[in-house]
């Protein structure tokens, strides 16, 4: 329960401190942190507008997809707390949830009819299918490491390991990171501020939703964001009391949303190409995390 | 040789210009161009006359710097051999004249609609059902952008051929923002009018069009500007040249997701547009160039006012070029983005920056010099990949090149401004020519008179009409994410082209 509410508390802040920092950086003032949740609140109070060319997919993806990220969001522990739901191999239901989220958007997307709507789908259904592996890896190589096959075990166990464990760790938050990119569409893979539908990827997907619809997705993506914190939080701080642990989950949320506002103000977005490959370049950083596990846990050499 | 050989703003008499046979007139002027890549075609146009067309060629000769003029009597309705079919870069005239006139053209390989006039000779032929090329094929996509823009600036219609995330073709349909400019210049008859007209030809290039307008009109009438005159409009042109540039890096910024370059660029064009604001009162020089006087004169304090300013444009500028230039992810979306190859560029006859980016040298500044040029002795900054990146990097070492130029200017003692300068009525019966380098290329105004010396004709050619076909081949095999950044890296004017 503790994780679902320090998680939506996370995410009403996290995008607002991102489109912060952004402004920050390019010397403006910038709207203030619970701007995002405003508009969504306005967004919640308008009614929606259906294209004579959809059919009901394209009317309940929004509330299916919302829904995926809650309950993925259930699952996700926090320390020692367990998530709401907590099984072995909770987090193959974790990615899979989320998955069936991004399928109901992938075919509202092509429910449309519009060109465009059909090139996003196409290019977030190639992202997602590079960035599945690179989660699968990183948390198996985590399961063979502790022996445990659920979230909150799993975590709960890497602490107790020896500086090796760290050093996994550092390199499963960067694949957390980078998946959280590639998840959230932000920079450098998609820049979601981009007016051009042409060079989108997630925001071209959502041009025909507006109003509660519209309302719906932002706010699983502000979640999303924040669920994916929770996690790399979790890699880091397992059997911390909770007085540490909770301000320690802000700190790492914020962190994380000033990174990910840096990163957009000082580089361009990947070419379209590219994105492919920095995708499966992630995969491989996976792969040496399964490898270390292996040779640390004594089953290789 | 069958033609008259004129200099930048020169007014002969129509009855100088050479008549020709059409297959003479066409031998002639498709000759002139071949192997001889400094000349190209500046305008081609027709006009009624007589119940008869009277079409006329002007063909530029850069190292001569003369302009070589012919013209051609047609009866219509008539079928024709296109110029076309030999040479590529009278792609865009023919179908003009086609769409004004009943003369149809039996080998134009792209013979398609430009821009709908109202007097059109064939009403059946209107936006809605424009030709598209086409394909049939399970696997090709088509995807059609606009005509509404996304960041809500002109309208054009971009149609995509693409096979998965790669363009195979691109055709653009253009003519939404026609005005019916050309009629507008001889229905109205102030002065006034016809100066807001040409200062609204294109919103991004008032300096450049009402540049070629004052000269046009002061050569019909015979009138020779002073020195302060053509200072007030040099440094219009090159500022509007700062501005506009800076503006497209900052654009360019945007479109690879560079926040930092977008918003320091887009500062740094403010204090620019600014400027004209303090000299004529309007942000984009609107009020400022005047056929025949001088409006606002560069005082000391104007002159000493733009060198502070510039003092403090120029190390941003050069700071933030730095930084943009040496970022990886940046240069990894400019280069290789986007080639025209040289051959192309010359075949289809591009102008300015479009062509300077390929290595092919077409700069009127250089080539036709007219305002103060002649003493600036303007050398153009040539690139030769043909890419995104020579396109931007065109654009930063122009605005370093016309701060220099400004300064230079300014440090001339400061002539006085002549006073109650009269302007003549035009020469009946002339043929008056002007060409001027904007910021985007080659602006060509011609005027017409007759026997009263009212204006029969007046002939716009902004530099988009020659240079949209560039970008359709720029995004040849790219991909159609790079498709926004092409663009802005040409940044061709809609209403240019439309008039």
């Amino acid at each position: 329960m503790l994780s679902v509410i320090l998680i939506i508390l996370a995410g009403i802040f996290f995008t607002g401190i991102v489109i912060r920092t952004k402004s920050i950086a390019s010397g403006r003032k910038g709207p203030g942190l619970l701007q995002p949740i405003k508009d969504v609140i306005r967004l919640f109070k308008k009614g929606s507008v259906y294209s004579e060319t959809t059919s009901f997919i394209f009317q309940i993806a929004p509330t299916i997809y919302f829904s995926s990220i809650i309950m993925a969001m259930l699952v996700v522990p926090f320390g020692q707390s367990k998530g709401l739901i907590s099984f072995n191999g909770d987090f193959i239901f974790f990615a899979y949830v989320l998955a069936l989220g991004k399928f109901f958007s992938i075919i509202s997307a092509l429910d449309t009819g519009s060109s465009f709507e059909g090139m996003g789908a196409s290019r977030e259904a190639l992202y997602s299918m590079f960035a599945e592996p690179a989660f699968f890896i990183l948390m198996g190589s985590l399961a063979i490491l502790t022996g445990f096959s659920s979230f909150q075990e799993i975590f709960s166990a890497l602490h107790l390991g020896s500086y090796v464990s760290y050093a996994i760790a550092t390199l499963a938050t960067f694949v957390l990171l980078m998946v959280a990119m590639v998840e959230n569409s932000r920079m450098p893979i998609d820049d979601p501020k981009t007016h051009l539908e042409l060079t989108m990827v997630h925001e071209v997907m959502i041009l025909d939703n507006s109003g509660f619809d519209l309302g719906l997705i932002l706010t699983a993506g502000y979640l999303k964001f924040a669920i994916f914190g929770a996690l790399i939080f979790n890699l880091f701080v397992g059997m911390v009391s909770y007085q540490y642990a909770i301000p320690l989950f802000f700190a790492i949320e914020a962190f994380m949303a000033v990174l990910v506002g840096l990163i957009e103000s000082f580089m361009a977005r990947f070419r379209m190409s590219h994105n492919a490959q920095f995708i499966v370049a992630l995969t491989s950083v996976a792969l040496l995390i399964f490898f270390g596990v292996l040779l640390v846990s004594g089953k290789f050499l | 040789m069958n033609y008259i050989s004129i200099s930048n703003n020169q007014t002969i008499s129509i009855s100088e210009i050479p008549q020709n046979e059409y297959d003479s007139f066409l031998e002639l002027n498709t000759g002139l161009l071949i192997k001889h890549p400094e000349r190209h075609c500046v305008n081609y146009f027709g006009y009624k006359y007589n119940n008869q067309i009277n079409l006329i060629c002007c063909i530029a000769d850069d190292t001569e710097h003369q302009i070589y003029v012919s013209s051609c009597l047609v009866q219509t309705p008539v079928k024709l051999h296109s110029f076309t079919a030999i040479n590529f870069s009278f792609e865009k005239f023919e179908p003009e004249i086609h769409e004004n006139f009943e003369i149809d053209y039996i080998d134009h390989p792209w013979l398609k609609p430009v821009r709908y006039p109202f007097n059109r000779s064939d009403k059946s032929r209107t936006i809605a059902n424009y030709p598209f090329f086409s394909i049939d094929s399970e696997e090709l996509h088509e995807v059609g952008v606009g005509p509404i823009h996304a960041g809500v600036i002109e309208p054009g219609h971009f149609r995509f051929l693409c096979n998965g995330e790669q363009i195979l073709h691109l055709e653009i349909q253009l003519g939404y923002q026609h005005r019916g400019l050309e009629q507008l210049f001889l229905d109205k008859k102030k002065m006034l009018q016809r100066t807001t007209l040409a200062e609204n030809i294109a919103g991004d290039t008032v300096a450049g069009h009402t540049t070629a307008f004052a000269h046009v009109w002061e050569s019909l009438c015979g009138f020779k500007a002073s020195p302060d005159i053509e200072l007030s409009r040099t440094l219009a042109l090159e500022l509007e040249r700062i501005a506009i540039h800076t503006g497209d890096l900052s654009a360019a910024c945007t479109d690879i997701a560079y926040q930092l370059g977008s918003s320091v660029f887009g500062r740094l064009r403010t204090p620019m547009v600014n400027y004209f604001q303090e000299w004529c009162g309007n942000r984009l020089a609107k009020g400022l160039i005047r056929p025949g006087r001088n409006q606002f004169p560069i005082t000391e304090a104007l002159s000493n006012r733009l060198k502070v300013v510039l003092d403090k444009f120029e190390p941003d500028f050069v700071e933030m070029n730095s930084e943009l230039f040496k970022l990886p992810s940046a240069l990894s979306r400019f280069e290789r983005t986007g080639i025209v190859t040289y051959d192309d560029v010359l075949s289809i006859g591009t102008v300015g920056m479009s062509a300077r980016m390929s290595g092919l040298n077409r700069d009127i500044r250089q080539s036709h010099p007219y305002s103060l040029y002649p003493q600036l002795k303007h050398e153009p900054v040539i690139k030769h990949h043909g890419d995104v990146f020579s396109r931007l990097q065109i654009r930063k070492k122009e605005v370093r090149q016309s701060i220099e130029y400004i300064r230079n200017l300014l440090n001339n003692p400061l002539e006085n401004p002549v006073k109650d300068t009269i302007l003549n009525v035009p020469k009946t019966n002339s043929f008056a020519i002007s060409l001027v380098e904007g910021w985007r290329g080659e602006i060509c105004h011609c005027a017409i008179t007759d026997e009263k010396g009212e204006l029969i004709v007046y002939k716009i050619k902004d530099p988009s009409f020659h240079n949209w076909l560039a970008l359709a081949l720029a995004v040849r095999n790219n991909e159609i994410s790079d498709f926004p950044i092409c663009n802005k890296s040409f940044n061709l004017s809609y209403c240019g082209h439309d008039l």
